[in-house]
């Protein structure tokens, strides 16, 4: 077999935005800036999505549990995090890599690849690719308000992530064909992509502790040593062989509905009512389309930021309510939402314009769940608060009708502490309210390009990957 | 316990027995395998509540008693020893092997809390296995695999007089097979519903043998469990397993008593023209079958993906129709037939499509088996 060959010049593009979360966290609140400021689930079990660059000067790191980052640096900033705005970033910083290529392929709402091939640009020496680059670093932080991403350009996928990590943040990196083994040999072999911690200490045991060690090893060996496709993807990847293509859209079109509450919710049959709602509305759309699908996929957000999304697929595809939300639910059973889910999303994918019919309509006695009419036996919670519940997180925005906008520093004890600054004002003043003040209310995040109901039809890819 | 055996027939009736085992036990016993000798030979058993297997081997006894080891092991190690005799003994709290130069030691489960495996009911009648085997392969095509709906992953097992019936549906397709079988009594009656899976699994492991005795209790002991009994090695090999509760649909009735449009085609360049139409649009599409004088259209795909379409030839009598499938089950249907051509009948587009097989262009339908199909509806 002939081994993967990356391109003959730099066209692949990685943009990695610096510390992302925390980084629109500094940018909206001036009074946290240049401070450790720490992303993540506030509560008992919670968990860091991102450090600022001062956070990780006292050993905060994202995965961290939120009580290890409180003792290493107990003087940071704690925030549970602002989704809402961090999309709007993405989708500014996504729409000029669009407008850089047609193809784009987003990982996550801070990072993405983007083939300059099929740019309109030609000049792809190092000076070239390297203009194209400063020009995108500054739109990027134009257009975001301040934000800072650093930037690979390489032969392939793998090298130009790892170009965006040398020289991180606010960094440039263009690795010249040819010189991609040379930059790598001396790096841990934990570089490559698919060596986590278990393939890491496989490797260790045989001695392999570099990527040169690493490409030691004969293709034979490694395969012993991982597995099958695990070994060839290695033997090739620590040789800089790599011929990944950047793809477009990485999930096929789906449709699908999702609502993000402020209180975690732990009722199983509040999850299972809200669960039924979302099959409906999302088979609504399906119907109003005309289109079925086969596959059901469900995504949950627990409390401490964590994303889960399952997903099965069906032998026929169905527009059926009754079949998506009992699919639905029997994923639900495979997520751990004890500690409290903070979203839940309801998805169709593997859209068909058909559907296969049943030879005969099963009766109640072989299917219960399949005689009850869904989201009709809501519980006795009003489903309708649960977007609004008046518990201030800490780095929410908020709006008082005299001392206007802000965010929540802290709350407890019936009272709730505002910081009086935007970022567009310098670092404001402190005041506390009364946590049922009627004058404070929250302030949603105005973003234009914003659909105005948490459903759409989607191509994007779920959920940030830095959590 | 101590005996002396032929490697071939021990590693076989070994295979077998251990075969059913559990792959996750609720309990660490349920994963053994129980070795019992007596003065008859050797008896070789697996149970997880669900389903039995015990397996009779020809052996040379020394002494009898009885050993509890881990079912998947002895099955790796007899799978592996060279051709032979193997002599196993007790040896405190081990099982000792020999085979040649081989030796192993086996540890032990305590015999004491492995369950009693279920008796056999009563023999019901007996069906040659080579025949049991196919049917019950063409049947469990239908059945479903969906956990939600589990009366529908049972094949539904019918007994009146010498005719056997196996029906299976999972919802959107639905198979029958009808067979000839020895009943002990002629005017016997029966049904019971089968996990499709340990039934096919079943049929297809007692084959060796010539006939397949099928042991169902209609009440008083063994109520609720179905017992197959084959041979092989010189042995015998009975299997137990539980019945599905529920009441299984009724579907014969499904079957359209009337037909407007009656296509033969030839069944390999059929599978073969499907296969190829559907490949595009991956599994979300269907494949569209067009029946005209002479002809089949298929189609598949949509404008804005991949599209295909092949023609084949086709003996259509009666109107034109327009129709579709999930391509899968269509192929599932068309695979499981085993004659040259089949012909598929139709009502209306929308209604189900019966295929069966039939032994030449100009020969009869063979309705031994029979698949119903429910098509497609568009949405647009």
């Amino acid at each position: 077999m002939r081994p993967p060959r990356p391109r003959a010049e730099p066209t692949i593009l990685h943009v990695d935005l610096d510390a992302f979360f925390a980084a629109v966290e500094q940018r909206d609140k001036p009074s946290l800036r240049g401070k450790p400021v720490v992303v993540g689930g506030v509560g008992g079990r919670g968990v860091v999505s991102t450090a600022s660059y001062e956070a990780r000067l006292y050993g905060v790191r994202s995965a961290m549990s939120t009580a290890e980052a409180r003792s290493r640096c107990p003087h940071a900033a704690y925030l549970s995090g602002r989704f809402d705005a961090y999309r709007q970033a993405s989708r500014a910083v996504m729409s000029l890599l669009r407008d850089l290529s047609p193809l784009v392929e987003p990982l996550s709402l801070d990072e993405a690849f983007v083939d300059l091939a099929a740019s309109g640009h030609t000049d792809f020496s190092v000076a070239g690719v390297t203009e194209i680059a400063q020009t995108l670093k500054d739109g990027v932080r134009e257009a975001t308000g301040g934000l800072t991403g650093s930037v690979g350009v390489a032969t392939s996928k793998f090298m130009a992530k790892v170009a965006s990590e040398l020289d991180k943040p606010d960094g440039l990196c263009v690795v010249p064909a040819g010189t991609e083994q040379e930059l790598i040999r001396p790096m841990k072999v934990s570089v490559i992509p698919g060596v986590g911690p278990a393939t890491a200490e496989r490797l260790r045991r045989v001695g392999v502790h570099t990527v040169a060690d690493l490409e030691a090893l004969s293709q034979d060996e490694l395969v012993r040593l991982v597995g099958q496709a695990h070994g060839t993807s290695l033997y090739h990847l620590c040789r800089a062989q790599d011929d990944r293509p950047v793809v477009a859209e990485r999930e096929a079109k789906s449709v699908s509905v999702e609502d993000t509450y402020d209180t975690d919710l732990v009722d199983r049959r509040l999850l299972e009512a809200l669960i039924d709602r979302y099959a409906t509305r999302v088979t609504e759309r399906l119907q109003k389309a005309r289109l079925s699908g086969r596959t059901i996929t469900l995504k949950v957000r627990l409390h401490d930021f964590s994303t889960h999304t399952r997903s099965t697929t069906l032998p026929s595809p169905t527009d059926r309510t009754r079949t998506v939300s009992r699919l639905a639910r029997a994923l639900l059973a495979e997520v751990d939402t004890s500690g409290g889910v903070r979203l839940l999303g309801v998805g169709v994918s593997g859209l068909a314009d058909w559907i296969q019919e049943d030879l005969f309509e099963i009766d109640g006695t072989l299917a219960e769940d399949e005689e009850r009419e869904p989201a009709e036996e809501l519980p006795a919670v009003d489903l309708s608060r649960l977007g609004r519940d008046r518990r201030w997180s800490p780095g929410q925005d908020v709006q008082h009708e005299e001392h206007g906008p802000g965010w929540v520093w802290g709350s407890g004890r019936g009272r709730v502490t505002v910081r009086f600054e935007t970022a567009q004002t310098p670092p404001g003043p402190v005041r506390t309210f009364l946590v049922d003040d009627p004058a404070l209310s929250p302030r949603a995040v105005v973003d234009p390009a914003a659909e105005p109901e948490a459903t759409r039809v989607q191509t994007e890819v779920w959920g940030p990957s830095e959590v | 316990m101590k005996f002396r055996v032929e490697r071939d027939v021990l590693a076989d009736a070994v295979a077998w027995a251990a075969r059913s085992l559990p792959v996750r036990p609720s309990a660490p016993v349920l994963a053994g395998l129980l070795i019992e000798t007596t003065s008859d030979g050797l008896q070789l058993s697996t149970f997880d509540y669900e389903t039995s297997a015990r397996a009779t081997v020809p052996a040379d006894v020394s002494e009898e008693g009885k050993a509890l080891v881990s079912g998947r092991l002895l099955a790796d190690i007899c799978r592996s020893l060279p051709a032979k005799p193997v002599e196993m003994t007790i040896e405190g709290a081990k099982v000792s092997l020999t085979c040649g130069s081989a030796r192993f030691s086996l540890q032990t489960m305590p015999v004491e809390e492995y369950p009693t495996l279920p008796d056999m009911p009563e023999a019901t009648g007996t069906v040659p296995s080579d025949l049991f085997a196919n049917a019950v392969s063409q049947a469990v095509t239908a059945a479903g695999r969906d956990d939600m709906l589990p009366v529908l992953t049972g094949v539904r097992l019918e007994i009146d007089g010498s005719d056997l019936s196996l029906l299976a549906t999972d919802r959107f397709r639905l198979s029958l097979r009808e067979l000839g079988w020895d009943p002990g009594a002629t005017d016997v009656s029966a049904a019971a519903l089968v996990p499709a899976k340990v039934l096919a699994d079943t049929a297809k492991s007692l084959t060796s043998g010539a006939e397949v005795t099928i042991a169902l209790a209609t009440s008083g002991a063994g109520e609720g469990i179905i017992g197959f009994e084959g041979s092989a090695g010189g042995g015998v090999r009975r299997t137990t397993t539980r019945l599905l509760d529920g009441e299984f649909p009724k579907v014969r009735t499904l079957f359209p008593t009337e037909q407007q449009t009656i296509a033969r085609v030839d069944r390999a360049t059929l599978v073969e023209a499907v296969k190829r139409v559907s490949l595009v649009a991956e599994r979300n599409t269907a494949v569209q079958l067009a029946f005209t004088s002479g002809q089949l259209t298929l189609d598949a795909g949509s404008g804005d993906e991949a599209l295909a379409t092949e023609q084949i030839d086709a003996d259509v009598k009666g109107a034109d129709i327009t129709t579709g499938f999930n391509p899968q089950f269509l192929l599932d249907g068309l695979t499981a037939m085993e004659s040259p051509v089949v012909e598929l009948a139709f009502t209306q587009a929308s209604k189900p499509a019966v295929i069966v097989g039939v032994d030449g262009p100009d020969g009869e339908a063979d309705l031994a088996f029979r698949y119903l199909l429910m098509p497609r509806r568009l949405l647009s």
